[in-house]
């Protein structure tokens, strides 16, 4: 079982089929809403999409390069805050804001990131998770950004330039639509282009490629810049879609855990992996909360954590992996 | 001195105590078999429920529960290694990791179904009462707890380096295949490891339930605050977990002194950072 050293994907599905497909499944995500009229499940579509979209960014650092980052939740919450007290104290449009916010989490994950890519496997991992719970207790405690209380958002025009819609759920849905396929396309790209290999060759063997002149702390950071960029844009979305944040609902450690979970449940390294992950998980969670009547009772989460090591232990490729194995 | 600076340290000293004891516990099962144990807070929540529903439903003393709760989760720590362990040692770290993971969270969740997310204490319990020493306040149950980790800590020590059961488990931890040459089957090293780190958390937990609230997510700082003090020990050192449990109890409480007590943990967390970034192999690991 070797999960590293692909193509996310393969050659061989390169073709006019997977095209199709790809194309058929945007059409459908665009008349979802015209179908599903109701704001439930226009809800679950958009939050669907918004944990592929934060797999996908999690995948471009953990999938292509291999170095498993537990502390994502820091950078989704930079891009929260960062738009929302831009908006808050100055008047900046959200969308500047997103763009503010994604850069500051890029510049703040290299920072973070150079020093710490020197340790490998668990350490890596660890290390993320101490510079979460380092953002996490700031920004709790820091009352110029809100504390514990957090921030809301203040009803404003409807308007595509003000990033907020109202009840109007359209738009959010198409927005991280687009979010999304960016994040797709980029990861594409990226996998085809000459860093796609540098990172596949670290991922695989980091002191081989290393010997062989690749500068692996240079391709990490690249990998995890673009990581943080687009988690950070889903942390302005959030933020601008449900007009409310605290530190316990963007920078927690379970978000950071959520986002790597969904990914090994569609499968780590994997184009479409994160979509279905999300696809299974996040309706699975939202119904288990509704059925079991579970609001604050943990439910969902238990199924969480039974899944999980479920498929660490019987399926570590991942959804996409039973796929694959069925062709 | 000052006497509010003579009170953190000894909190400091004395909260370092379980610190350590919890850490050695983890700090076992990594050098043994290079596997973290995420959910290993999560045992110590588990060590905490022991003696909070003995205590609720049988009226017994948590220090009684003491024993029972190291057994319970030797049982869990065995029982995590035969059905979820064994299956993914060979597999990739992102699975290892998460496996634990998975465990973690189902544990907690499923008390927090159970019993509830509230905040409990155990009252009234035959460890109750303070006692004033050189203008120090000491609470008794934090005494005894701390006296119970180190007797406890001890105790694995001298298995690890006196018995005959301690050098199979080292030997293990450095050669598996040599130690396999020697007669010694892995298999079972690494679930008597997972069985006495279990105990060690559980035994931790029963002796905080003395005094300590108990919540479904205790186990989440005791968990994070254990891997600090393995990273500063070395990991797979207990000596070194030792030691460096009590410098995390004392930095923990002179961080609440110095600066709000909010902020404390940043210091704990720094230190973790600090070492991993300048001296991974820890105070007294080897490299």
């Amino acid at each position: 079982m070797n999960l590293t050293g692909l193509f996310l994907i393969r050659k061989e599905e390169l073709n006019l089929r997977s095209l199709l497909f790809t194309l058929g499944g945007v059409f459908l995500a665009l008349a979802y809403p015209f179908v599903f009229r109701k704001p439930f499940p226009q809800d679950l579509l958009i939050k669907v999409l918004l944990f592929a979209f934060l797999g996908n960014a999690w995948n471009i650092l953990g999938g292509l390069a291999g170095q498993v980052s537990l502390g994502h939740a820091m950078f989704f919450g930079l891009g929260a805050y960062t738009s929302t007290l831009l908006f808050l104290n100055f008047g900046v449009s959200p969308w500047v804001g997103l763009v503010a916010g994604a850069f500051l989490a890029g510049v703040v994950s290299i920072i973070l990131g150079y020093p710490s890519f020197k340790l490998k496997g668990h350490y890596f991992a660890m290390i993320t998770i101490a510079f979460g719970e380092v953002f996490h207790i700031l920004f709790r405690n820091v009352d110029a950004v809100g504390g514990a209380s957090g921030l809301f958002l203040p009803i404003l025009d409807e308007s595509f330039g003000n990033f907020y819609f109202g009840v109007n759920k359209i738009p959010y849905l198409y927005i991280i639509l687009s979010f999304y396929l960016l994040s797709t396309l980029t990861i594409f790209l990226l996998d085809r282009s000459k860093v796609g290999f540098y990172l596949r060759a670290i991922n695989s063997e980091e002191d081989a490629a290393r010997s062989l002149g690749v500068n692996s702390a240079l391709y990490k950071s690249v990998a995890m810049f673009f990581s943080a960029l687009f988690t950070a844009m889903g942390g302005t979305f959030y933020a601008q879609y449900v007009t409310f944040i605290d530190p316990p609902s963007v920078y927690h450690l379970m978000l950071s855990i959520q986002i790597v979970l969904i990914v090994i449940l569609g499968g780590v390294g994997t184009l479409f992996g994160p979509l279905v992950g999300a696809a299974v998980l996040i309706p699975l969670s939202e119904f288990t909360r509704i059925y079991l009547g579970g609001t604050g009772r943990g439910y969902d989460l238990i199924i969480y954590g039974l899944l999980i090591i479920v498929f660490a232990v019987y399926q570590p490729t991942g959804l996409m992996g039973l796929i694959r194995r069925r062709k | 001195m000052n006497p509010d600076l003579m009170q953190a340290i000894t909190s400091g000293l004395l909260l370092g105590f379980i610190y350590s004891l919890v850490a050695v516990g983890l700090t076992l099962i990594w050098g043994v078999m290079d596997i973290v144990n995420f959910a290993h807070g999560d045992f110590l929540m588990l060590g905490m429920y022991t003696s909070y529903v003995l205590y609720t439903f049988f009226g017994i003393d948590p220090l009684f529960s003491i024993p029972v709760a190291g057994a319970l989760l030797f049982v869990v720590g065995v029982v995590t290694y035969r059905t979820i362990i064994r299956r993914i040692l060979d597999g990739p770290m992102l699975i290892q990791i998460f496996s634990t993971f998975g465990l973690m969270i189902f544990l907690r969740y499923v008390i927090f179904a159970v019993f509830k997310p509230d905040y409990r204490s155990i009252q009234k319990t035959l460890l109750s009462g303070t006692f004033r020493i050189f203008g120090v306040y000491v609470g008794i149950p934090e005494l005894v707890a701390a006296a119970g980790a180190l007797v406890t800590t001890g105790i694995i020590f001298w298995i690890m380096n006196y018995t005959k059961t301690g050098a199979a488990i080292t030997a293990t931890a450095e050669n598996r295949e040599a130690a396999q040459l020697m007669g010694i089957d892995p298999d079972r090293i690494f679930s008597l490891s997972w069985g006495i780190g279990g105990a060690a958390a559980g035994i931790a937990g029963a002796l905080l339930a003395n005094f300590f609230y108990i919540f479904p997510e205790v186990g989440g700082v005791f968990g994070l605050t254990a891997f600090v003090v393995v990273c500063l020990g070395g990991f797979g050192s207990i000596h070194g977990a030792f030691v460096a449990g009590i410098l995390v109890g004392l930095v923990e409480s002179l961080g609440g002194y110095v600066a709000p007590p909010e902020y404390k943990h940043i210091f704990v967390y720094s230190i973790f950072i600090f070492v991993l970034l300048v001296r991974p192999r820890g105070l007294f690991g080897v490299t």
